[in-house]
């Protein structure tokens, strides 16, 4: 006898997570579509005129393109250190977990530090002042790797420990050169891993503003973050372009989301749980 | 082309593998970590440092704005991290059992931990409004008068910590679904034909064996409370007065206010509070680490 059981409590979760977790989605694509009396209401209420496009253009022109220059910076930042910090993680996680010496264990409770601790924010930008680096793409660029390195380290840790040793051995055997055991053989069997760290760290440098806010002040640098941030208060009496922002803020995790979800939840639990 | 050191040739594991990020984290976040034990015993402006021993310290315990702020570190962490640990547990078994739209739900529990912690904010700030906010309208219709939830000084932090707590639930759930894959169902059919009721079983069977990854979620979401700073400061700025500052904000506004000593010495006490609190799972953790 099939039961109607999981249906029900499946019918009644749904309903549930729709009010918990879809309103607060919907409330924001709603506001972002109204007119400015309108969005003023703050309710549930369907647009009278749909104002899309109007709304989109109106939020890309303020403050002379802002958004635009916004999109540019952490799309950069963004790129170039995921990019890095792959490269450097994937080296390290793989040494780390092959060679067990005593440095290894150093570098583990480093790393593990990187983790745990926040960073020292005033003495950073100190040091960032010193070395010419303080307000400029390249300084943000290297914190974000710097910051998110041990994660990233870790995850390659524990993939890499499923690789077998054999392999690496048959390479050198073979005549390669310990970079290209690395380069050629090991790092393309690496794949799953760093696919899930390309979107995991992209996601959370995108989605960094804290960071930004410390160590890239200044118009001219300005992430997505952080125009959302500055528009909070500029368009308090604007909710519908305040929430376009949102919107469009939104949008780049979403498109990630839909195509890469079954990585992240594969990448996210690997490293952590294993019984 | 580099030259390969000569120890190096016999191990097919080059040490200089280590050696870019090396650098680059050890200048960039060992280094100032280190120096900060230094610039928070001194009255510093940036470029000349003038040590002051304790003071700093002794000037963040007596003002009572900023020991509001440590209270608050501490509560907030507390809440959020049990209120994450216990909903992410219940969604998660929820979410094993065999129910409808599983997959579905799954994803729509997960999806907030990927969105924009300043959006998120924004949003919940214009809901949480007092008279307009979506929520308290709702609540009238029912005929429950709603609090102001950021307007309320006794309030503000604990919505704020719900908000966070909506945010990142999906990761705890995630993990916990990983933890309950892992327990066979032998043991529940055994229980089973034992006469276990469900409760029982939860109980008896699930709580114990998925404490590893009770272990993880509670650790993540201690030192992520902890840690906490966007969502707080996009709510609330710390305010009403400051009733919702916690140390990552007292460590912002003085920072901003020009008091780098005293600001680096908040970074301490939260290093301090951390290793204190975060310690004792570690060691679970490494634990594990050589028993691998």
């Amino acid at each position: 006898m099939r039961s109607v059981r999981p249906y029900l409590t499946g019918a009644i979760a749904l309903a549930v997570a729709a009010v918990i977790f879809v309103m607060p989605f919907v409330f924001v694509a709603l506001q972002a579509v109204k007119s400015k009396s309108e969005a003023s209401r703050l309710d549930f209420e369907l647009p009278e005129h749909w104002l899309f496009w109007d709304n989109l253009v109106a939020v890309f022109k303020a403050r002379d393109y802002q958004l635009v220059l916004a999109y540019f910076n952490s799309t950069l930042i963004t790129v170039v250190s995921v990019t890095i910090l792959i490269l450097l993680s994937a080296m390290v996680g793989y040494v780390m977990q092959r060679r067990k010496t005593a440095w290894n264990r150093v570098a583990f409770a480093a790393l593990f530090m990187g983790l745990m601790m926040p960073p020292a924010v005033v003495p950073t930008i100190g040091l960032l002042q010193d070395i010419g680096l303080f307000k400029t793409m390249t300084g943000m660029i290297l914190i974000q790797v710097a910051y998110n390195l041990s994660f990233s380290v870790l995850l390659y840790r524990s993939f890499i420990s499923t690789i077998p040793r054999d392999l690496d051995e048959a390479a050198l055997i073979d005549g390669a050169k310990p970079r290209q055991i690395f380069f050629r053989v090991v790092l393309p069997l690496l794949k799953p891993v760093t696919v899930t760290n390309i979107v995991v760290q992209s996601i959370a440098i995108f989605n960094d503003f804290t960071n930004p806010l410390y160590y890239l002040p200044g118009k001219e640098n300005v992430t997505v973050q952080l125009t959302l941030y500055n528009f909070q208060s500029m368009y308090s009496s604007q909710y519908n372009l305040l929430f376009m922002n949102i919107l469009l803020v939104t949008i780049p995790p979403l498109i990630v989301f839909i195509f890469f979800n079954r990585q992240i939840v594969a990448g996210m639990t690997a490293g952590g749980v294993k019984g | 082309m580099t030259e390969t050191p000569p120890h190096s040739r016999k191990s097919p594991y080059p040490l200089w593998f280590f050696i870019p990020a090396a650098i680059i984290y050890g200048v960039l976040f060992l280094f100032p970590t280190i120096s900060s034990l230094w610039y928070s015993l001194t009255r510093w402006d940036l470029s000349t440092a003038q040590f002051i021993g304790l003071e700093n310290f002794q000037q963040f315990f007596s003002e009572p704005f900023l020991v509001k702020g440590l209270v608050n570190t501490l509560l907030y962490a507390v809440t959020t991290s049990g209120l994450k640990t216990v909903c992410g547990l219940l969604l998660a078994v929820l979410l094993t059992s065999n129910i409808f739209a599983r997959g579905f739900l799954r994803t729509l529990v997960f999806f907030p931990v990927l969105v924009s912690t300043i959006g998120i904010g924004i949003t919940f700030t214009v809901m949480m409004h007092p008279t307009k906010g979506i929520i308290n309208v709702t609540l009238e219709t029912l005929g429950i008068p709603g609090p102001g939830w950021l307007t309320n000084p006794a309030l503000a932090l604990f919505s704020v910590a719900l908000v966070d707590v909506w945010k990142g639930v999906g990761l705890a759930t995630l993990i916990f679904i990983a933890g309950l894959a892992a327990i066979s169902p032998d043991y529940y059919e055994a229980a089973r034909i034992d006469g276990a009721t469900r409760l029982q079983q939860f109980f008896r069977i699930t709580l114990p064996l998925v404490r590893p990854a009770t272990v993880i979620v509670v650790t993540l979401s201690l030192i992520g409370g902890l840690r906490s700073f966007d969502l707080i400061w996009a709510m609330t700025r710390g305010g009403p007065g400051f009733s919702s500052d916690v140390i990552a904000s007292v460590i912002y506004k003085q920072y901003q206010a020009g008091f780098y000593g005293l600001s680096t010495a908040g970074n301490v006490i939260l290093f301090a509070l951390i290793a204190v609190i975060i310690l004792p799972f570690t060691l679970r953790f490494d634990r594990r680490e050589v028993e691998e």
